[in-house]
């Protein structure tokens, strides 16, 4: 490339400066070192449109309507608006890829998809968007088809974008976390993947998210971030090793023990004996993970794992934020047949929210609206006191159903006890 | 033309077995425990007795085909081959041989990658697109996350902190970065700009009424054209006419400020999963570094590492030490902004007399 056309960048070159890797100097080895002057001249334009937008403290990208054949989504269009002053990024789309569960590469495979990144965009990639997605960011309206078909060949495929099914999210899980209780790789795979079609082609009333993670730790933060959150757990008494239980103590003091596990329990569920073994309430744990994080090698879940769901988690617009709310308290995730059901009550539920949600409207603002009794009514799942945090306040309320609501309750109950 | 076109394999969501360092696949679902050697460095234990070294660094997050291979090349030297992204955007190699672990962490940070982001460090922050490539951002996030960046790196690298901080960016107030220990959001402080010669072109007038959060958007006949006006009383300068209707301009170079949330917190442990709550606004949005925002930040973490308790999260210390003690000992203003009005709001009253003296 002429260095005679190179954007003068004094702004950014500012984020160059400090310890941490700037995203800057990546770019602009991408300008000046990249073999392909393509690259090197939609870099050296993207660089001209930051620094314009550092300087006037004002974005220059608008959407627009591109994707590859067969889909309607899974691009995200940008058009340059100072398109005339920066022309060689004046088309600049972002790929959303699907990764695996956990986000696990093959440096071979890395390798490969910067192979294919760069010769068909600009050689810049994100992993991974907050979404979940690979985000391969800047290229053509051509090249969007030709990247996408040669990555699909060798087993990638779209996300979602656009009111549609998204690419999921899974914790590290199983893989490398003691304190998973569930197949994260599995769980996410039978949810997203039964849906292909409604990630592919958006026709939902608006986004919908599946988002997994192996214990109420929830580091995939899927009760606030997804419509659709599955969370490992187990019911029967959390493992207790009283060896490593006096080790951590001949370590750390009772003190500690009593400042930083015991007292902090939310249900005061553990003692700490006199003779340093611990005691757990287990009818009242409700397995917040606190004691286990800090004890980690004296206390781990116990064996009868499973899963619950919450529905309904999201950020802000429009109605404020929400997080999900539990729909399912417990539910074995062993067989086939358990991931049938878990297939099920998610088609269930994207079913209803595609009839009744409003334009643009999240699975939980439509639950807001509508109330979780119809929502529950309408996907066919029963009410379990699990799912408040405390029964209604207000009186104000037509109540003539109660025998007959009563009636269920214990009806429920027998049956369950005649298991 | 169309059965010229390649039909796409609708594979989605792909196996990640295949792709999986082997001890994870010998191992998984089998981990007893895990340690933390140093700070970047996770020691995870099979019950088989098989042991497992992850090494963390941090990256710039939006990598160049450079870069990348850079990393990929590291994992070929020092790590059997295998990597994976957090979803902070840290990558994590595994090693199984303990002795692999101090050449694998020089290779990183000779390649001026930074090694740590485990236990309670503070993390990645997690950001989104910004300038680069958003169609809505008030601000920037990469800039704004490697100014920070610079400034935390020994926080990064380090486990002194309390517990954990995980900090977000958002570049509007959709706020795609998410819930944070600490949270930097862009916050609008005047209504849109209308460019009524383009509304009735560009924008689908029903769908931008609909999409106001507080009804202030109506259909307006403006210099004989339809357009759309805005009941600037009823206004909340939120942004979220500005995607589907892009000539209602909500960004500004001036009034488009920063916010400071805290306390947003999506475990389960000890209490229930927290949102953020405001405490700061009206930052200037200052590229390339964002200072003042970052004092803010600084300042929060000081007083957060002072006075928290071992295991307290931003929202476990401020629930124990009380809002206006954070608000004394950050020496951030106190507000009308900060006492809610919107929804639920109700619930965020003191109905009690448990006050501090």
């Amino acid at each position: 490339m002429d260095k005679s056309k190179i954007h003068p960048t004094p702004m950014l070159d500012v984020l160059e400066d400090g310890p941490w890797p700037s995203f800057i100097s990546g770019f602009k080895r991408m300008r000046d070192e990249h073999p392909d002057n393509r690259i090197n001249e939609t870099i050296n334009s993207l660089l001209g449109q930051l620094e314009h937008s550092y300087e006037t403290r004002k974005g220059y990208w608008k959407g627009g309507t591109v994707s590859v054949f067969g889909y309607g989504g899974g691009i995200i269009p940008r058009f340059s608006e100072v398109a005339k002053a920066f022309p060689e990024s004046k088309e600049f789309h972002t790929l959303r890829v699907q990764p695996t569960p956990g986000n696990y590469y093959t440096t071979d495979m890395l390798n490969q998809l910067a192979n294919s990144w760069e010769k068909w965009g600009s050689g810049m990639v994100t992993f991974h968007g907050q979404t979940g997605n690979i985000m391969f960011i800047g290229t053509t309206t051509d090249n969007t088809q030709h990247f996408f078909d040669e990555i699909n060949e060798y087993g990638w495929d779209l996300g979602g974008a656009g009111p549609c099914v998204r690419t999921a999210m899974s914790c590290v899980g199983a893989a490398r976390c003691e304190q998973s209780c569930a197949n994260e790789h599995a769980i996410q795979r039978h949810l997203v993947n039964t849906f292909t079609d409604d990630v592919h082609r958006p026709a939902l009333p608006y986004k919908f998210k599946f988002k997994i993670s192996g214990c109420p730790n929830d580091c995939q933060n899927s009760i606030e971030r997804s419509d659709f959150s599955v969370i490992g757990t187990w019911r029967d008494e959390m493992k207790v090793d009283q060896a490593e239980v006096k080790a951590f103590i001949a370590k750390k003091g009772r003190d500690y023990v009593l400042d930083n596990v015991t007292s902090r329990c939310p249900t005061n569920c553990m003692t700490l004996n006199d003779d340093d073994t611990l005691a757990v309430d287990n009818s009242n744990c409700v397995r917040c993970m606190h004691c286990l994080n800090v004890m980690n090698k004296a206390l781990s879940p116990g064996d009868d794992k499973g899963v619950t769901i919450l529905i309904g988690g999201k950020r802000t617009l429009k109605i404020g934020d929400l997080m999900g709310t539990v729909v399912v308290p417990f539910m074995k995730l062993d067989t086939a047949e358990d991931y049938e059901k878990l297939v099920e009550l998610a088609s269930e539920i994207i079913d209803f929210f595609a009839e009744n949600a409003l334009e643009h409207e999240r699975t939980g603002e439509m639950i807001e609206r509508i109330g979780l009794v119809n929502f529950l009514e309408g996907i066919g799942v029963e009410v379990d006191p699990n799912m408040v945090s405390n029964p209604r306040q207000s009186s104000y309320v037509r109540m003539d159903g109660w025998d007959e609501e009563a009636e269920k309750w214990f009806a429920r109950k027998a049956e369950q006890a005649a298991g | 033309m169309a059965q010229d076109m390649r039909h796409p394999i609708e594979s989605g969501c792909p196996d990640g077995f295949q792709y999986m360092h082997p001890a994870m696949r010998r191992n998984y679902g089998q981990w007893k425990y895990h340690e933390h050697p140093r700070p970047g460095v996770l020691l995870h234990v099979a019950n088989s007795g098989e042991k497992l070294w992850t090494v963390k660094c941090g990256t710039q997050r939006i990598l160049d085909v450079f870069s990348l291979r850079t990393l990929t090349k590291i994992g070929d030297d020092f790590a059997d081959g295998y990597m994976r992204f957090t979803i902070r955007s840290n990558v994590e190699y595994v090693v199984t041989d303990e002795a692999k672990v101090q050449p694998l962490i020089d290779a990183i940070e000779g390649a001026g990658f930074i090694v740590g982001g485990t236990a309670n460090s503070v993390a990645m922050i997690s950001h989104t697109q910004g300038w680069l490539h958003c169609d809505i951002p008030g601000t920037d996030a990469s800039g704004v996350v490697k100014a920070m960046m610079d400034e935390l790196i020994d926080e990064f690298k380090g486990h002194n902190m309390p517990n954990r901080v995980h900090i977000t960016t958002s570049c509007c107030q959709i706020n795609c970065g998410g819930q944070g220990d600490i949270a930097i959001n862009v916050q609008h402080t005047k209504p849109p700009k209308i460019n009524h010669d383009l509304v009735a072109n560009v924008c689908e007038r029903p769908s931008v009424v609909a999409r106001c959060p507080v009804a202030a958007i109506r259909p307006a006949m403006v210099n004989g054209k339809p357009s759309l006006e805005v009941d600037e009383k009823k206004c909340i300068c939120c942004g979220a006419c500005f995607p589907p209707c892009p000539p209602m301009q909500i960004n500004d170079a001036e009034d488009t400020k920063l916010a400071i949330w805290v306390g947003g917190n999506h475990s389960n442990a000890r209490g229930k999963p927290t949102f953020q709550k405001l405490v700061a606004a009206g930052v200037p949005n200052n590229p390339p570094r964002w200072p003042e925002a970052t004092a803010i930040v600084k300042r929060i973490l000081k007083e957060y590492k002072a006075g928290a308790k071992d295991w307290e999260r931003i929202n476990d210390w401020i629930d124990r030490i009380g809002w206006p003690r954070f608000f004394e000992v950050t020496g951030l203003p106190f507000t009308k902004y900060h006492i809610d009005n919107w929804t639920g709001a109700r619930a965020s009253l003191n109905a009690s007399t448990h006050i501090r003296f």
